[in-house]
């Protein structure tokens, strides 16, 4: 067993608490600067949370954005960036829609299909960034904005009627057709509405997370070349393959992004799609430090804010004020974690030159923290 | 296209970022380059009739749609010649429209202009502390600036526009257009001359033609900054400092630049630029401001400039290219797009007889 660090473990805490003590202020002093009572917004959230249909779409909400999330951060462990995760999930949720609602099967079956096939559409998406990558050393920073641009022209041709899509009578919205019932996802009824039974699917999704990049040889292997691609190369990774590998589950993971809201709530894809899930994603991979308990709480709080401040407009405040909020989280939260990374080095620094100062032998860190 | 002032500018670069590889080019190889692009072109829409290819509007108003793309690309530059990777462009933008819009509907278009290029510095300053001074991630700073700079906009939104006749949270009121020049006789006879549709000669009317034709004077300006910026960047000793702290900032360090200072001034210059296209979007494209309205557009700038191999020369040429296929959409459809098919199928087969 691993000696349990105190200071470590304070100094882990201290990042993200810092950070949100900071975003908070930050967020009464724009308040107080625009006229408006700098605590009154944040009591009337609360407030919100309070209701059991809130919570219900808070916890709905999570499992979205854990999904994710989680994609991203598939890919920053491997030093990988993939802005693209929202392209990938659009057009993965959007062909997915598409072939549910074309066949009819049984309906474990049906809805294994549509599953499969978002995440084969996903990997496909984030697997061209890939080989670029890894062929040509083409960013895939700059090629998944690219790719997120053309998954949304290639969205809006696809779901034309005169292509594949439909148009519901009296409507301007485009869809692609209903999936049948067979292949809806069963639902959680509890007080307040219904948990989607996908996000279950998606918490159960961390622990695999946790599993494959803790406990086995390629999640290792995963984690050394992002930590040194020359260090993991020569310690016989193949760097360019574990980069293609690593984006092609990003996009199989963020192809399942879409499947909560698909397979529980609208049955369809149309354009009332919710968009900008992946760029959430990012900002809950940062928040969350890639680690799946970090992930699932940073999720909960940005759909907190998500879900609580739509009702701020009754009471006479801008519901935007939550989204100064979350960039004033993601900014506070990167400059907190620098700045307590320095602070723990300088202390391990100072530590180990007291020792050598006091005479005694280097001690290694295991038993300095004794 | 946009392309035609800037090309003289890309004549001379020495060392472009992987070395001297490739053949120089020289100023007549480029007028020979654009000639023959110019003739293919012409030789597409004999062919295919799409008379609309080459037309004054359709070059005037691909002109109009690169200038912001072009705006964004030159910021990245700027910043990227220093060493900051600049994602932000997208939210600097956003703060360009919305400042640039804020102030033009109150005290005139210009004044709008310099607080369209003032909203985006303070993006840039925003992005250069969080990567310069407290060395964080530059592509995670930028995504945050991107998420601040929407929401910080939405939110000033309710409480200015909303207020004002003819606004909303969602737009601005109608900005007083900045004017737009037309050169009397010339612009007529590029026109004549263009509807004649003859081979080539008819195709660069059109094309100098747009170049002239209901230019709007801070398109001009936009234009004048691709030549500005190659001049800064690369023969002055300002120009030679802040490339060297992009390109070995240790070294710089030990020659006695303040990299600090460099880097800092870079990302905020890379931001006013991105301001100004957003200012452009809002003053001189719509004339008013909207949520929502540089729709990815900083990204897209940042694609031009890689494409451009990080020169400004190559950067307009990409900018022009987008601003084209985005006019070509607009203005016309299928017949346009079926036109540029061909092209690519030309191209095609040459570069494979190649």
């Amino acid at each position: 067993m691993r000696k349990f660090d105190k200071d470590r473990l304070l100094l882990g805490l201290a990042g993200p608490v810092l950070a949100l003590a900071v975003a908070f202020v930050l967020t009464s002093v724009v308040l107080l600067a625009s006229d408006r009572d700098p605590i009154e917004p944040f009591r009337l959230m609360f407030d919100a949370a309070s209701f059991s249909d809130v919570q219900v779409l808070i916890i709905n909400q999570t499992g979205t954005y854990y999904l994710a999330a989680l994609a991203v951060a598939v890919g920053f462990r491997m030093n990988l960036f993939n802005i693209g995760v929202d392209g990938q999930y659009r057009l993965a949720a959007m062909v997915a829609a598409l072939i549910g609602a074309a066949v009819e099967l049984p309906g474990p079956l049906h809805i294994a299909l549509i599953v499969i096939v978002a995440m084969l559409v996903g990997a496909f998406w984030a697997g061209i960034a890939g080989i670029l990558k890894t062929t040509r050393g083409v960013s895939e920073v700059v090629s998944t904005i690219m790719l997120n641009a053309i998954a949304t022209s290639l969205i809006a041709w696809l779901i034309l009627p005169s292509n594949f899509g439909e148009q519901p009578p009296g409507s301007n919205d485009l869809t692609t057709g209903d999936i049948p019932e067979s292949g809806w996802f069963p639902a959680l009824e509890v007080t307040g509405g219904e948990i989607y039974g996908f996000t279950f699917v998606a918490f159960a999704l961390g622990f695999v997370y946790w599993f494959v990049l803790n406990r086995t040889r390629f999640g290792f292997d995963l984690r050394a070349t992002g930590a040194s691609s020359t260090a993991a190369q020569a310690s016989g990774v193949d760097a360019k393959k574990m980069v293609l590998t690593a984006m092609l589950i990003s996009g199989a993971v963020a192809g399942l992004a879409g499947m909560p809201t698909l397979l529980g709530d609208t049955h369809t894809y149309s354009f009332n799609f919710p968009v900008g899930v992946g760029f959430t994603g990012i900002t809950i991979a940062l928040l969350g430090r890639n680690s799946p308990v970090g992930i699932f709480f940073a999720a909960l709080l940005v759909s907190f804010l998500d879900k609580t401040s739509a009702d701020l407009d009754q009471h006479g405040y801008e519901k935007e004020i939550a989204t100064i909020m979350q960039g004033l989280i993601v900014i506070a939260v990167v400059v907190s974690y620098e700045l307590v990374r320095q602070y723990g080095l300088r202390r391990q620094q100072r530590k180990v030159g007291e020792e050598l100062a006091a005479g005694h032998a280097l001690k290694t860190a295991k038993e300095a923290a004794k | 296209m946009s392309t035609s002032n800037a090309s003289a500018a890309s004549a001379a670069p020495k060392a472009p970022r992987n070395g001297g590889r490739r053949p120089k080019l020289t100023l007549p190889v480029i007028l020979l380059i654009i000639a023959g692009g110019l003739a293919l072109f012409s030789l597409v829409r004999v062919i295919s009739g799409a008379n609309d290819l080459t037309s004054v509007g359709q070059v005037s108003g691909a002109l109009q749609l690169a200038v912001p793309i072009g705006l964004a690309g030159l910021g990245g530059l700027w910043a990227e010649r220093a060493g900051v990777i600049n994602i932000g462009l997208e939210g600097m933008m956003i703060l360009g429209t919305w400042f640039g819009a804020w102030a033009g509907f109150q005290w005139g278009p210009w004044v709008g202009v310099l607080m369209g290029i003032a909203g985006g510095a303070l993006g840039g300053l925003l992005h250069a502390v969080i990567t310069i001074t407290f060395n964080v991630n530059h592509i995670v700073s930028g995504v945050a600036v991107n998420i601040l700079a929407l929401g910080a906009t939405r939110y000033l939104s309710n409480f200015t526009f909303a207020e004002e006749p003819g606004g909303s949270s969602k737009q601005s009121p109608r900005i007083d257009a900045i004017d737009r020049i037309t050169i009397p006789g010339l612009s007529d006879w590029l026109a004549d001359l263009q509807d004649k549709h003859w081979f080539f000669v008819s195709d660069l009317a059109g094309v100098l033609g747009g170049l002239v034709t209901n230019l709007s004077l801070l398109t001009v300006v936009a234009l004048l900054l691709i030549p500005v910026t190659y001049w800064a960047l690369w023969h002055t000793g300002f120009g030679l400092r802040l490339r060297s702290c992009g390109e070995n900032p240790v070294a710089a360090e030990s020659l006695g630049v303040n990299v600090y200072k460099y880097k800092y001034i870079a990302v905020i210059i890379s931001g006013g630029l991105a301001g100004l296209g957003g200012a452009f979007l809002a003053i001189v494209s719509t004339g008013i401001y909207q949520e929502g309205q540089t729709g990815g557009r900083g990204y897209i700038g940042l694609a031009a400039m890689i494409f451009g191999n990080w020169m400004p020369g190559g950067m307009a040429l990409g900018a022009g290219l987008f601003g084209f296929t985005d006019s070509l959409k607009l203005r016309g459809g299928a017949e346009n797009v079926h036109a540029m098919l061909l092209l690519i199928a030309i191209l095609l087969v040459v570069a494979a007889a190649w």
